[in-house]
């Protein structure tokens, strides 16, 4: 008897939405036994959690609080990863967006009216997370330098680069040695819903996503970049031109990251400082595996992954357990995702005796 | 003000550290060539590094042992690596995510142990320096080359050691085959599968001991974020080394040198931002891949996994 994988005519639109569900639901199982073996009960952590994230309008709106950085570039992601273009530097794009965003708000307070400040402040990180995203994209383009490592590296740079400023130069001077730039101006705030910290950023993501949606599935550009993703060669043949539409493609993965980071600073923290890479750009990475890069589906993933940090603080402050939790499930999450992925493509067979598959699958 | 950079004492402590540095590039590295030679491209070395980072210093802890704390590495190196071998080629998902998959599950489990287990900041008695007898009393070259705990000099032995077996045994002729054509060495009757196996876990293995090694054999103690990216920089070396012994080892060094340089600046306390230096192993590394790129050969079968016809 042997197992072996079957190519399925279409991608089974069952599995699509079993794999995800199958897959939180074995990084709760795998989560439970590490707990377990941690001295902690696993049903309690998990309801502790449940509730710290969820259990009030109160913690709900600090679930969408981190939920909104994680839309923003979970659909930045998405538009590269539809390429097939591994942009693993949402982080530091989102750094860069604040970077940008606080020093428009800071030092440009004086020159731009006060109407015009918060405006100009998200252009400037929207505009400065792009062009982050441009220089790998680039070396990409023009002489096929592999993007996995390059955003990698300049995740980095852009943190170290952010750490130099409010260490250094961008310091409040009045702040007590605190690391941080001096409070923003209120004229640059996001404003926020209600007396929550939750802010308008959800508004620009839920936009994105419709613009996205609306791009991939009624627009020529949306699907020539589905096309480069799905067969280069075949792109080649249709005329489209791969180097421009990655350079494009990844301004606009840049911008939306960017944008995040951008609201990060003028609608939560209303400064520059410590605590803004806190891996958003990676979780993000799963967030869009996970909604299969479906720019609606990301909102709602973005909530439950933003749950999973909310609830590891949670955890953190009434059991004492360490909140690094919430990241171990998270990446737990991904393993069964990815190896789910052959199932919507693939289905299993099983072949008894000297039986010959009938149609066999080349991956 | 880098006028002290240039006295002699410091030059040579430079030198001595940019060869102590090389050690967990070294390691990490020659284990992804092995890896990437197979066609696996496992990007999660820096989730290993950080795990076995973590399970050095703990072992060595509790137990007094370092080592160990070295086998506990290797043990947790081998398991991560089957996890990797398990998804990329079992599975066959994608592997460049597949690896961020890995990286984030060892840097989130070890923050999370190191909290449940540890909680405070302690130091180790790691390995200690065993100057080599009669070599090590050779003026400048005694102290850069010769004054090093086994680690080191036992990275530097694998340079020889896997270059002979990559290219002077059959076994390491067909992980080349495997990495180049799966199909016509699975013709021949090699198992691609056991092959690239067997690499990733040797590779995950080496990567492990590389993160015993930064909590072992040279900061004696364990931090978050100690691996600071040089997992990522030594699966850039791979590329950089073009898959050979040799190259790597060109690049391990070149890479602990500009590390050395950094971490001396600091220490002389020469009056620049900290964060310039620092950044500069991540900034040499985008330029290096962007002069490497494009005109290498490089295994054709790397990152494409492998699937017999039913």
């Amino acid at each position: 008897m042997r197992i072996v994988f079957e190519k399925r005519q279409s991608i089974s639109r069952k599995a699509q939405v079993l794999v995800p569900v199958v897959s939180l639901l074995l990084s709760l199982v795998l989560g439970a036994i590490l707990l377990a073996l941690s001295k902690a009960n696993p049903w309690e952590t998990y309801v502790a959690m449940a509730k710290g994230a969820f259990g009030s309008w109160r913690n709900f709106s600090e679930t969408l609080v981190k939920a909104i950085p994680l839309m923003l570039t979970g659909l930045g992601i998405s538009i590269a990863f539809r390429m097939q273009f591994w942009n693993i530097g949402a982080e530091g794009q989102l750094v860069w967006g604040g970077v940008a965003a606080a020093g428009v708000a800071l030092f440009w307070a004086d020159r731009i009216p006060a109407g015009l400040l918060l405006p100009a402040s998200l252009l400037a990180g929207i505009i400065a997370g792009g062009l982050w995203a441009g220089i790998p994209a680039t070396l990409k383009a023009w002489i096929g330098v592999d993007e996995t490592l390059t955003t990698l590296m300049l995740n980095y740079v852009a943190i170290l680069y952010a750490e130099h400023l409010y260490y250094g130069p961008w310091r409040d001077p009045h702040g007590y040695g605190f690391p941080g730039t001096a409070q923003l101006p209120p004229a640059a705030w996001l404003p926020r819903l209600g007396n929550t910290r939750a802010h308008l950023g959800l508004l620009f993501a839920i936009i994105a996503a419709a613009l996205l949606w609306f791009i991939f599935k009624r627009t020529r550009w949306g699907f020539e970049l589905t096309i480069i993703g799905e067969n280069k060669t075949a792109a080649r043949y249709l005329g489209i031109d791969i180097g421009r539409n990655i350079v494009l493609a990844l301004l606009l993965s840049g911008a939306l990251s960017g944008l995040a980071g951008a609201c990060e600073v003028t609608g939560v923290s209303h400064r520059l400082q410590q605590g803004l890479a806190i891996g958003y750009g990676y979780t993000a990475i799963i967030v869009a595996w996970m909604a299969q890069l479906d720019p609606i589906a990301i909102l709602f993933v973005s909530i439950l992954m933003a749950a999973l940090m909310v609830g590891g603080d949670q955890v953190q402050m009434m059991m004492g357990l360490p909140a690094a939790v919430g990241l171990v499930l998270q990446g737990l999450i991904l393993f069964p995702l990815l190896a789910g992925s052959l199932f919507t493509e693939y289905k299993l067979k099983i072949i008894r005796g000297r039986e010959k598959a009938t149609t066999g699958g080349q991956v | 003000m880098f006028a002290q950079l240039l006295h002699p004492d410091v030059i040579i402590g430079i030198l001595a550290t940019g060869v102590r540095l090389a050690t967990p590039f070294l390691l990490a590295a020659l284990g992804e060539m092995f890896a990437q030679r197979s066609g696996v491209y496992n990007l999660g070395v820096e989730g290993v590094m950080m795990m076995g980072a973590f399970s050095g210093f703990w072992v060595t802890l509790t137990t007094g042992s370092p080592w160990l704390g070295v086998l506990a590495a290797l043990l947790i190196g081998a398991v991560m690596g089957l996890l990797m071998a398990f998804i990329s080629v079992t599975l066959q998902a994608e592997q460049g995510i597949s690896g961020i998959g890995l990286y984030m599950f060892g840097w989130g489990l070890a923050g999370f142990l190191f909290r449940l287990l540890v909680g405070y900041v302690t130091s180790v008695d790691g390995f200690h320096d065993i100057p080599l007898p009669g070599l090590s009393r050779i003026p400048v070259l005694g102290t850069v080359f010769f004054d090093h705990n086994w680690m080191v000099y036992f990275s530097y032995l694998l340079i020889p050691i896997t270059w002979y077996i990559l290219f002077k045994t059959t076994w390491g002729l067909k992980v080349r085959a495997v990495g180049v054509t799966p199909e016509a060495a699975d013709t021949l009757g090699v198992s691609v599968a056991r092959i690239r196996y067997t690499c990733v876990i040797i590779g995950s293995m080496l990567a492990g001991m590389a993160g015993a090694f930064l909590t072992l054999g040279h900061t004696n103690m364990y931090a978050d974020n100690i691996t600071a990216g040089r997992g990522f920089i030594a699966v850039a070396l791979v590329y950089f080394g073009r898959w050979t012994p040799l190259g790597i080892a060109g690049g391990a060094l070149l890479f602990s040198t500009v590390d050395a340089l950094q971490l001396w600046i600091q220490v002389l306390g020469i009056d620049i931002p900290y964060e310039f230096p620092v950044m500069a192993p991540y900034v040499l590394t985008i330029i290096v891949l962007a002069l490497v790129s494009g005109r290498i050969w490089q295994p054709a079968a790397l990152g494409r996994p492998f699937d017999r016809e039913g």
